[in-house]
């Protein structure tokens, strides 16, 4: 990664951090504005959501169908499984981490899907939609009041209703700010064989 | 972004064969995207309409001229190869109803010079800056014309001309004449790189892929109407008579900068061997076509020449880390091959040529303008071209590299890099300096026969 060229400033890359700034050995904290963004930049499907601290990564809440809070519960039993016979299954989608919550306001019950990952915000949907129609696989969001149901070949449908449903974060937060997963496990391989050489030099 | 003095023309025999494939109507597709005339030369015309029944008398009269995938593929002395095809601005002109006119996807009904922040056009290559009238909503549609030689498109030009001023409030807002440059014997534009290398094959045409192009690809991905690699399309524009054999294609007039490339070249590398090889890097091939995977320590004329060979290779196993093609050269973005997923739904048609003289090895820029005017034909602006522009050629963390650009295409302004992997110490270039500059570029939709037969009836329906 590049550290001694800063680039000029620029009006129209208002989300590139600057190189420099994204240096992994320095904590980092981005407050983010209501919108999601500093300044507005269009994407293919919406604005774009700037990469953080924390890397890419969305926060979709949406109320769920009536009477499918276990059918979304089993949805986790199904992913574990599936991660367990093919552990490469959900690599395309550069994540770090999902994080999947059930959760009641009065008698409605909504679904909290947070990922975080390294390709933008729109390359991910459709990667999503891609990965779910290439296994034949259903999503967990047909269980989600106002998803379209033809989103298999409406791609822009599921951006669009991912995009309606995301809370974007006011505040993220890296102890070892903009690390893509790729980096991390790079550097634990190396770290890895490096112990193993050690180990041969005893 | 080819230039235009090979025939090729891809065989559409299968026509007429009945099998297990979408059987592609060549009759209404217009031939532009699928088989190309043997022209040396193109003249493309950017046009609006004052009037709609103007726009539409225009489009009338030309339709016959217009050639179809069967009438130039089958018959190489027809010489009806005009091409149309028209931004959403000229469909509302033409008289679509609004109703009709929203079914047309976003992208699409914003137009390029909107989309510039998607695409990456910024500074120097930002709509602002563009000539010919083409960031105008005023522009309506495209006339390109191609001709078997420089005076057979002047001939096609003043024809062209005449009829014009029979069609009420129908104007030239700028035009673009192409020809091929010497060396005439093979495809190849200003910097010198070989061209046409790496084009998908439609399936139902009967072409065969050459080695390494990967299986033929679903018409869908091409032409509206038909079966994509996922199935049936959907997201069709209205009425349905629009939907069937037409096309969406981005357009690039894209400036080569000859004299800056060369003083890099020379900046780079001592020795003519050394040039050579850092023009190679930037690209991911020799300047004859050969591949850097395939050839990475010397040139290969025989091989960048041979069309069994020249494209049959792949990185993930061959090249991971870019010892060979660095991860950031020009072909290893435009397409990473088998380091990227869902390839079969990114891939373009790409037409189009070269423009202004040829500079002379050793000669001192010129000032003239010189490029690439290029198309690229796809069933999803959105999905294909806007994807390619916006992660492959302008992500400066593609491949994780953190801070580069596409070197030849991508908008650069001398703050991006280009690592150049090596044993045992990779070299990486600071400051790439921008060698093309994006001059305009428009979306257009390309109908097919039926389609624009139905888009110049629009004034009876009033």
């Amino acid at each position: 990664m590049a550290t001694s060229i800063l680039p000029k400033s620029d009006p129209k890359k208002p989300q590139e951090v600057p190189p420099a700034r994204k240096d992994w050995t320095k904590p980092h904290a981005m407050a983010i504005p209501k919108e999601g963004y500093v300044t507005p930049q269009q994407g293919r499907y919406g604005p774009v959501y700037p990469r953080t601290p924390a890397c890419y990564g969305f926060t979709i809440i949406a109320k769920i169908k009536p009477g499918r809070e276990e059918a979304i519960r089993a949805y986790g039993k199904t992913i574990e499984k599936a991660i367990e016979d093919l552990p490469e299954a959900l690599e395309v989608l550069k994540l770090h981490y999902l994080r999947w919550v059930l959760f009641d306001i009065a008698d409605d019950t909504y679904f909290m899907y947070q990922g975080i990952f390294d390709t933008d915000f729109d390359k991910y949907t459709e990667d999503a939609v891609a990965l779910f129609t290439k296994y034949g696989v259903n999503t967990v969001f047909e269980n989600l009041e106002g998803f379209p149901a033809d989103w298999k070949t409406n791609v822009a449908g599921f951006a669009k209703f991912v995009r309606e449903h995301q809370c974007p974060s006011f505040l993220e937060y890296g102890e070892y700010p903009y690390v893509t997963a790729d980096e991390i496990k790079k550097a634990l391989k190396l770290k890895e064989s490096f112990g193993d050489m050690l180990d041969l030099m005893q | 972004m080819s230039v235009l003095q090979e025939v090729d023309t891809i065989s559409h025999r299968a026509a007429e064969r009945t099998g297990r494939h979408t059987l592609l109507d060549f009759e209404d597709i217009q031939h532009f995207l699928m088989s190309r005339p043997p022209a040396r030369a193109a003249r493309y015309e950017f046009l609006t309409f004052q009037s709609g029944r103007g726009g539409r008398a225009w489009l009338s009269g030309l339709i016959d001229k217009v050639g179809t995938a069967k009438a130039v593929g089958e018959n190489i002395v027809d010489s009806r190869w005009v091409t149309v095809a028209i931004t959403w601005r000229g469909l509302q002109a033409l008289g679509l109803p609004e109703a009709l006119l929203a079914t047309f996807p976003q992208e699409f009904r914003q137009g390029m010079a909107a989309r510039a922040d998607v695409l990456g056009l910024t500074g120097a290559n930002h709509p602002t800056n563009w000539v010919g009238g083409l960031a105008s909503p005023n522009l309506h549609a495209i006339a390109i014309l191609f001709a078997r030689d420089v005076p057979e498109r002047e001939r096609c030009r003043q024809e062209h001309e005449r009829y014009l001023v029979q069609c009420e409030g129908v104007q030239l807002l700028s035009s673009l004449d192409l020809e091929g440059i010497p060396p005439f014997d093979y495809a190849h534009e200003h910097f010198g790189y070989r061209d046409r290398l790496s084009q998908p094959v439609i399936e139902g045409t009967g072409a065969e892929p050459t080695p390494g192009s990967g299986p033929p690809i679903k018409p869908g991905e091409f032409f509206l109407g038909y079966p994509d690699e996922e199935g049936a399309a959907a997201g069709l524009p209205q009425p349905e008579i629009l939907s069937h054999n037409g096309s969406y294609v981005a357009y690039l007039k894209m400036e080569e900068h000859v004299a800056a490339f060369r003083d890099f070249l020379r900046e780079h590398g001592e020795t003519p061997e050394q040039q050579e090889f850092i023009a190679a890097k930037l690209m991911g091939r020799w300047r004859s076509g050969a591949p850097l995977v395939l050839s990475p320590e010397a040139d290969d004329p025989n091989l960048g020449a041979d069309l069994q060979r020249n494209n049959d290779f792949s990185y993930a196993h061959s090249d991971p880390h870019g010892y060979s093609c660095p991860l950031g050269a020009h072909i290893r973005r435009m397409n990473p091959r088998d380091t990227a997923v869902n390839m079969s739904r990114r891939k373009m048609i790409r037409r189009g040529g070269t423009y202004g003289p040829l500079l002379p090895e050793g000669a001192d820029d010129d000032g003239i303008e010189r490029g690439i005017a290029a198309f690229i034909g796809c069933a999803s602006l959105v999905r294909q071209f806007e994807f390619a522009m916006n992660v492959w050629t302008n992500d400066p963390n593609f491949h994780e590299l953190g801070n580069e650009r596409d070197p030849i295409c991508g908008t650069q302004d001398g703050t991006f890099d280009m690592t150049i992997p090596k044993r045992p110490i990779r070299k990486k270039i600071r400051g790439i300096p921008a060698f093309t500059t994006i001059r305009g570029g428009a979306y257009f939709f390309l109908p097919g026969i039926k389609a624009l037969r139905y888009l110049a009836s629009l004034g009876e329906i009033d």
